[in-house]
């Protein structure tokens, strides 16, 4: 690649690129904490990654191996074009196994396979204010973390549960890290929530469009909020994955015709990769393969 | 009140709840309120009436440290027994002594009440900010005030967006009363309600005051509010206090040529 010198090393120039690790710093000295950074155009639009994008080009190596998953697939167009912009303009290894990945770039999904100490998780937020939409003022919110005045995010859990019987939310499901501050894992399904709590592997959180980072830390508390006689659970599903029969696994719904017939597959397209090669096979699989003989 | 604390109970009558000393309020060369002192004892209701810009709200404002006076301190008597200046408090103390051990009714509901919520939620709120973590006790203590204020208990998951303005004014009231605060502040607690809805949220306030030994300030311009719900009254006029004493002796026997004013300018009908 010798085109590579007219871009910085992984796009951002040195000083944006120290700024945000600075950033990074205080978000992990302060877990949970959302700090302000000088969050930079990126060649992408907001809502599309800038945050994960600058957060990983920050912390990127030569040495690194990346994997970018965007709902759990590697293989979406933003997942793809994310990985074929760090090849480009970092020239580092790229890779959709899980285990062999030092940073893995995320939206909307932790991989099934457990983390290990010394990976990354950088997660792609849209919204960093777990209280925005019950208090839109950004002066009270900050106040509200500074005092850690949270009563309110559980008037949202008690109206989900006076309107549906349940707590309704499934998807940045609010967390409390460490004990103090309350967050917004980003719009991951609630089921992934447990696999923030004293997870191995570093979190990293970058929103572009809002111009906040935060962090957990390796062997953090991360504790999903909730009630004593409502207490937090994940989602549960009836049947196993289709194609390699993983159960207790986080599933996609995939409508295959008109006339009501459906999937439901792994949403992490390596984990479900993985067990088929391993001879795992769902029951759409274990059909197609009869038809095929 | 019937045990173990009535010694207790009479130490704490002896002292009064709130020192006002010398408060005074600038906007720029404009005086807001001047040089304002008075003592609130525990159970006691003070009404403070007055025209229109007479810096009532202001007053109020000021003791409730939703404003920080120009001079002056107010001294308010904690659970514990020990005074604190309130305007020497950080302000995550003075947050948590206005969700805790105070209350403020707002002349407009809107402005008490988060309105896209369900009323359960409205007065489960400061239960869940002190650390209340069980629904199901949430939902009956909820269920247990609208009906002490007289909200059928079938409203409980409506919005109070869908209530009245009585309602909503009265809902307001159960969310400040929840966590048993010793003193409300009330801004006009019935502004902009009809007369015969008037009456009735005035008996519910008396009522609750009553059996709650709750201290209160009321600002009103409305007299017969003063009449009805207090013991002491201030009257107010250009931001002094210009007349104070018990209730039924100022609205009976007023000195003061501006107050005889007020008095005499009730409509009868």
């Amino acid at each position: 690649m010798t085109d590579l010198a007219t871009y910085n090393f992984a796009y951002l120039d040195e000083q944006t690129k120290r700024m945000i690790r600075r950033a990074i710093l205080k978000a992990i000295a302060i877990p949970g904490y959302q700090v302000p950074f000088a969050s930079r155009e990126m060649p992408m639009p907001y809502g599309w990654g800038t945050g994960g994008v600058q957060v990983t080009a920050s912390i990127i190596g030569p040495e690194d191996v990346l994997k970018v998953i965007d709902q759990g697939a590697d293989d979406t167009t933003n997942a793809v074009s994310i990985r074929a912009f760090f090849q480009k303009v970092a020239n580092v290894a790229v890779t959709t196994h899980t285990k062999d990945a030092t940073i893995i770039q995320t939206r909307h999904r932790i991989p099934e396979q457990k983390l290990a100490e010394g990976q990354v998780l950088v997660y792609q937020v849209p919204i960093p204010e777990p209280l925005r939409f019950l208090e839109p003022r950004e002066t009270e919110t900050r106040k509200m973390h500074a005092l850690e005045e949270y009563g309110l995010m559980h008037v949202k859990l008690y109206e989900d549960i006076a309107h549906n019987g349940r707590i309704s939310k499934t998807y940045a499901y609010p967390v409390k890290v460490a004990g103090r501050y309350v967050m917004d894992p980003s719009p991951t399904p609630k089921f992934d929530n447990p696999k923030m709590h004293m997870s191995e592997a570093l979190q990293l959180f970058g929103a572009g469009r809002e111009k906040r980072i935060y962090a957990v830390p390796p062997y953090t508390e991360v504790v999903s909020l909730d009630f004593e006689d409502y207490p937090f659970e994940i989602q549960k599903f009836e049947q196993p994955c289709a194609l390699c029969g993983a159960q207790g696994v986080y599933l996609d719904e995939v409508v295959l015709d008109d006339k009501g017939g459906r999937m439901f597959v792994c949403s992490d397209t390596d984990h479900c990769e993985d067990r088929r090669e391993h001879g795992h096979a769902g029951e759409m699989l274990a059909q197609n393969k009869e038809a095929a003989e | 009140m019937s045990n173990p604390d009535n010694q207790e109970l009479q130490a704490a009558t002896d002292t009064p709840l709130l020192k006002v000393s010398g408060v005074s309020k600038f906007y720029g060369s404009r005086i807001g309120c001047k040089d304002v002192s008075f003592e609130l004892w525990p159970g006691e209701v003070l009404a403070i009436v007055g025209e229109s810009g007479s810096g009532k709200t202001t007053l109020l404002n000021c003791l409730s440290t939703r404003l920080m006076p120009t001079t002056g301190s107010v001294e308010y008597r904690m659970r514990d027994g020990n005074f604190r200046d309130l305007y020497h408090m950080s302000e995550a103390e003075r947050r948590f002594l206005m969700r805790t051990d105070w209350g403020f009714v707002h002349q407009n509901p809107a402005d008490g009440l988060r309105m896209t919520v369900s009323a359960g939620a409205n007065v489960g709120e400061r239960l869940m900010a002190v650390g209340d973590r069980h629904y199901g006790n949430i939902r009956a203590t909820a269920n247990d005030w609208l009906t002490r204020v007289e909200i059928g208990t079938d409203r409980i998951d409506d919005q109070p967006r869908a209530f009245s303005g009585g309602m909503r004014q009265r809902l307001q009231i159960a969310r400040n009363l929840v966590t048993s605060p010793r003193l409300v502040f009330m801004d006009e607690p019935t502004g902009g309600l009809d007369v015969s809805v008037q009456a009735r949220l005035l008996d519910l306030v008396r009522g609750l005051v009553n059996d709650l030994g709750l201290s209160a300030i009321v600002v009103t311009h409305d007299l017969a509010v003063a009449r009805l719900l207090s013991h002491r009254m201030m009257v107010m006029k250009d931001g002094h206090v210009i007349e104070h004493g018990l209730t039924d002796r100022v609205l009976d026997d007023p000195r003061e040529p501006y107050t005889q004013l007020l008095v005499s300018s009730i409509l009868q009908v």
